[in-house]
């Protein structure tokens, strides 16, 4: 057991912190006032090569590992949540299912300018009456000669207003439940395809959550990911990639919020001192401290076991579901510590606090990561 | 091996740029002066320009001798003829030490020619001593980045050569009944001499007071949040017939222009009265106004380490502090002028 | 086009803390950085290379953690890395580690030498003229900006305290740069990849050289270092936490007065 990062994890640690105090840090506050999408940011990721990590260099990506992924989600998100969701996101939700189940056409079609960042990807898996409950997929998707006919929406759509390349679930045959669900790549321009409205949010409000509306597109048959009926097993095992990706977003928020405490609270004088001196606020930050190195070492286990190709579903759901509470707590403590003014917004924590809650429900709410965690037990 | 008895005498490199003496070789021949008073030997001034202006003001701040390389292709610096030159001058003249201002081109010219006549040399000198027991020069200098002071010497080469930065060494006072000869140095540059071709010189010349000759400075640094809060720095210099200066911080975003910079990477300060406002005290910064009589800090946060260089501290908001200080100088200004 | 770039691994000594009850210096968890005017020398040589497809070598002389330096810089875009590692370079003052480089890269093909002005931790600013004399080929130090001429020279912008002089000079040479030169650029991820896991950095011993011992390091060194000492924790004034704007303003004004500054 290593738990020490590797010369090449420290380096781009290195890398990631740089960039995210350079270009991300200054505009956080900013994005989140106006609840725009950082397309200033996404060019700069792409110029880096920070949208495609863990993907082999063939297929457009770095030619790297999990690991050095969610060490970028987690660093980004210490300055911005939204920032860390778009690249999670785009990353485990729409190149990695094309990665690990889709044809060499298709990687060479989508996956290659995904993985490069010229093209930005979505996941269309909830619905209005199917979040929690997935499987009541109601979108449906009709073959007719050399396409599939797809008809129906999709709510809370992460990345959706800017995204090129959604991999959308639809059911195919009803009559086969779960099995009978697929998952296709759809493009943005195909006809009848549409955007709809953007969801106004508590937090991430920088990212584009939006409704995806279909009727009657045509979307090729090529473009059908793995084989019918495979989209629900598609789906969820995208999700438990995707949950570390959510984890490393919550555990940075977190680990972003305690360093501007500690910042503040050396400066902040009542009663004569730095309220750095009160015993209160240094048990607190310890308490905060050893819950987020703790959601630390999870959210690297699950990135590990990915990695080494060892089994990873418990691990994900572990890591998001501890590291989404923590940073819901911690948070919520950071903003306490700065008093009143942790309560405006000349002070990042509100903000942190806004952008936390949510990683306690997307990509699978905690009640669905307490499900899989104890179908591993029982 | 050259034999360092055969070597005496303090030599000094004098800068002149369009054809004016610059200050640090005025401070230099001062320093100079002290080193060789100290061997009992003689302080020489060595020039190397064309048509140089009020020559004579190197023996009024001290000078021995003046020894002056006059030529045309050696009025604007270049690397090799300087090089070459002064070069020629030492095998000649054989000085035991010779001291040149840390500038652009002291820290250009220097080094070459201690590469080129292997010997040692000191960069950005604090304090120059000689060893009492050897008669060796003695070389103080900040290393890494300011945080620690190294004594260096150079026991086994000679000439000893030395940098020392504009506004570390004092100027001897100026004693304008000293007459001095000056000695010319025939010099023959030859085209292999010019390394590279000057296309084009151009000036930049700031209007900006010289913030080393001011004797009041008020600086900020980060803490003073934005370009515009620099108009409080500005008032209270300006009650108290002073200037503003600042921190890297403060540069590096751009709200102060860098010849106003003090520290390690811009300028050593030593005025009367030093007023830090919102400046952490970083080593760099610290290493660039140390020496000042008198400072005082203004800083929100009590564990700055310019606290620890202050004589007076005050854990507060400049943004109160100077405003308040500014009224309680204009109140005592008004007092004043009433009597 | 082959450029060498100097570069040093150095503490970010704007990090260092001075412990204030010893008074001695505060090492540990300083990061080690690329010295910021080789790194801007180093942006400079990617710049040609983007432009020129020049080939970018890195070089350092250091102890072995120095290859995370050059790993870094191979991640920014740097074709090769050489390590220059040996106890006998150890101790080295300006003379002889400039007569250490020299004498790797006598051996070496090259049209550029980039070193950045001065390290942040030596602050001497000789290496690089210092090595062009070694080297017995032209410099220009205190480069801002830099542009390829025509027939194998460089047009270069030389920076005074008052201006700056235009400067052409001919191949080979070596110039040294200022971190006002440029910003230099990030790493990219997949060549954090590569560093670690395609390329090989060489590495040159005391072995590799044409050298005497006494030559270089601590024994070659005109100048010696007689001792080193802290400044001290100064004695420092009296700090006032607890009064307000107008008592603080009163206050400065009466210390002012009992110094005759007013």
């Amino acid at each position: 057991m290593n738990f020490n990062f590797t010369d090449e994890q420290k380096l781009l640690k290195k890398l990631y912190k740089e960039f995210t105090e350079n270009e991300v840090e200054p505009i956080a506050g900013e994005i989140d006032e106006e609840e725009r999408f950082p397309v200033e940011t996404v060019e700069k990721m792409k110029n880096n090569g920070m949208l495609g990590i863990p993907f082999p260099k063939k297929y457009g990506g770095q030619g790297g590992d999990n690991q050095a992924y969610v060490m970028l989600v987690e660093e980004l998100s210490k300055a911005c949540g939204t920032t860390g969701v778009i690249v999670s996101a785009h990353t485990s939700l729409c190149c990695a299912p094309i990665y690990e189940f889709g044809t060499e056409e298709q990687k060479q079609k989508y996956l290659v300018p995904l993985a490069k960042g010229e093209k930005l990807g979505a996941f269309g898996l909830t619905e209005a009456n199917a979040g929690t409950d997935a499987a009541g997929q109601q979108t449906k998707a009709v073959l007719d000669g050399d396409h599939y006919i797809l008809n129906g929406s999709k709510i809370f759509i992460t990345n959706a207003a800017n995204a090129d390349i959604f991999i959308v679930m639809a059911m195919t045959d009803k009559s086969k439940g779960t099995r009978g669900i697929s998952a296709f790549i759809v493009e943005k321009d195909y006809e009848g395809f549409s955007i709809g409205k953007k969801e106004l949010k508590m937090g991430i409000r920088g990212s584009a959550t939006c409704e995806l509306i279909f009727e009657d597109v045509k979307v090729p048959k090529e473009n059908l990911l793995g084989r019918e009926g495979k989209g629900f097993s598609i789906a969820m095992k995208t999700l438990d990639g995707g949950r570390i990706g959510i984890a490393a977003q919550a555990l940075g928020i977190a680990q972003g919020a305690i360093d501007e405490t500690v910042k503040y609270v050396k400066e902040r004088k009542q009663f004569g001192r730095s309220i750095a001196k009160f015993q209160n606020t240094q048990f607190q930050l310890a308490d905060m401290q050893t819950k987020v190195d703790a959601a630390r070492l999870l959210v690297y286990r699950a990135a590990f076991n990915k990695d080494n190709k060892l089994s990873y579903s418990n691990e994900a759901a572990m890591a998001k579901l501890f590291a989404s509470e923590v940073s819901m707590e911690v948070t919520t403590k950071a903003v306490q510590l700065h008093g009143g003014y942790g309560y405006t917004r000349e002070y990042p924590v509100e903000r942190m606090m806004r952008d936390a809650k949510i990683t306690e429900i997307y990509e699978g709410t905690s009640e669905v990561q307490k499900m899989v965690v104890s179908a591993h037990m029982l | 091996m050259m034999d360092k008895k055969d070597y005496r005498g303090v030599f000094v490199f004098v800068e002149q740029r369009n054809k004016e003496i610059q200050n640090v070789s005025l401070e230099l021949i001062g320093i100079g002066k002290e080193l060789a008073e100290n061997l009992n030997q003689k302080v020489t001034a060595v020039l190397l320009g064309n048509e140089v202006k009020e020559i004579e003001k190197l023996g009024y701040y001290g000078a021995d001798n003046i020894i002056y390389a006059e030529d045309e292709e050696l009025d604007i610096y270049m690397t090799e003829p300087y090089t070459k030159v002064l070069k020629e001058v030492i095998e000649d003249k054989k000085p035991e030490i010779v001291l040149f201002g840390a500038t652009a081109i002291g820290r250009d010219v220097a080094p070459r020619l201690a590469g080129r006549i292997h010997t040692g040399l000191t960069a950005d000198c604090t304090k120059l001593e000689i060893n009492e027991d050897n008669n060796d020069l003695m070389m103080t200098r900040p290393a890494f980045g300011g945080n620690i002071m190294a004594t260096i010497e150079c026991p086994d080469h000679r000439p000893q050569m030395a940098t020392v930065r504009p506004g570390v060494m004092k100027k001897a006072d100026k004693d304008t009944t000293k007459r001095v000869e000056i000695e010319k140095f025939s010099v023959k540059i030859e085209e292999k001499d010019k390394t590279y071709e000057i296309l084009e010189v151009v000036e930049e010349k700031t209007n900006k007071i010289d913030i080393q000759e001011a004797n009041i400075l008020v600086s900020g640094g980060r803490g003073v949040g934005n370009p515009d809060n620099f108009k409080l720095l500005e008032d209270t210099a300006q009650i108290l017939g002073g200037v503003v200066s600042s921190s890297r911080a403060a540069v590096d975003s751009d709200w102060m222009p860098k010849e106003v910079q003090v520290g390690q990477t811009g300028k050593t300060v030593r005025p009367d009265l030093y007023i830090a406002c919102g400046i952490s005290g970083a080593i760099q910064h610290l290493a660039g106004m140390e020496e000042s009589e008198f400072i005082v800090a203004v800083n929100k946060d009590e564990t700055a380490p310019i606290f620890e260089a202050s004589d007076v501290g005050i854990v507060g908001d400049l943004n109160k502090v100077l405003p308040a200080l500014n009224q309680e100088l204009k109140k005592l200004k008004e007092e004043k002028e009433a009597l | 086009m082959k450029i060498i770039v100097c570069i040093k691994q150095v503490p970010d000594t704007t990090e260092v803390r001075l412990n204030p009850e010893t008074g001695t210096l505060i090492r540990e968890g300083v990061p080690s950085i690329i010295n910021p005017d080789d790194k801007c020398g180093l942006e400079a040589a990617l710049v040609l290379k983007d432009k020129y497809d020049a080939h970018v070598t890195v070089l350092t002389m250091g102890p072995t953690q120095a290859d995370f330096a050059l790993k870094e810089a191979l991640a920014m875009g740097a074709d090769e890395a050489i390590l220059m590692t040996d106890r006998a370079f150890a101790g080295a003052d300006t003379w002889a580690t400039s007569l250490t480089l020299a004498k790797a890269l006598e051996k070496m093909e090259y049209d550029l030498i980039i070193a950045g002005r001065q390290a942040i931790d030596g602050d001497t600013a000789q290496v690089g003229p210092e090595l062009a004399e070694h080297l017995k080929i032209p410099h220009v130090s205190y480069v801002e900006a830099l542009e390829k001429g025509d027939d194998s020279s460089l047009i270069l912008k030389r920076k005074f305290e008052d201006g700056y002089h235009k400067v052409k000079v001919k191949m080979p040479c070596l110039i040294t740069t200022l971190s006002e030169m440029n910003k230099p650029r990030y790493m990219k991820v997949g060549l954090v990849f590569d560093a670690h896991r395609e390329k090989e950095i060489k590495k040159l011993t005391f072995d590799d050289l044409d050298i005497n011992k006494e030559e270089i390091g601590l024994k070659g060194s005109p100048t010696k270092v007689k001792k080193s000492f802290t400044k001290g924790a100064k004695t420092a004034g009296k700090v006032y936490k607890d009064l307000d704007e107008k008592e603080a303003a009163k206050l400065i004004v009466e210390k002012l007065k009992e110094k005759f500054i007013i």
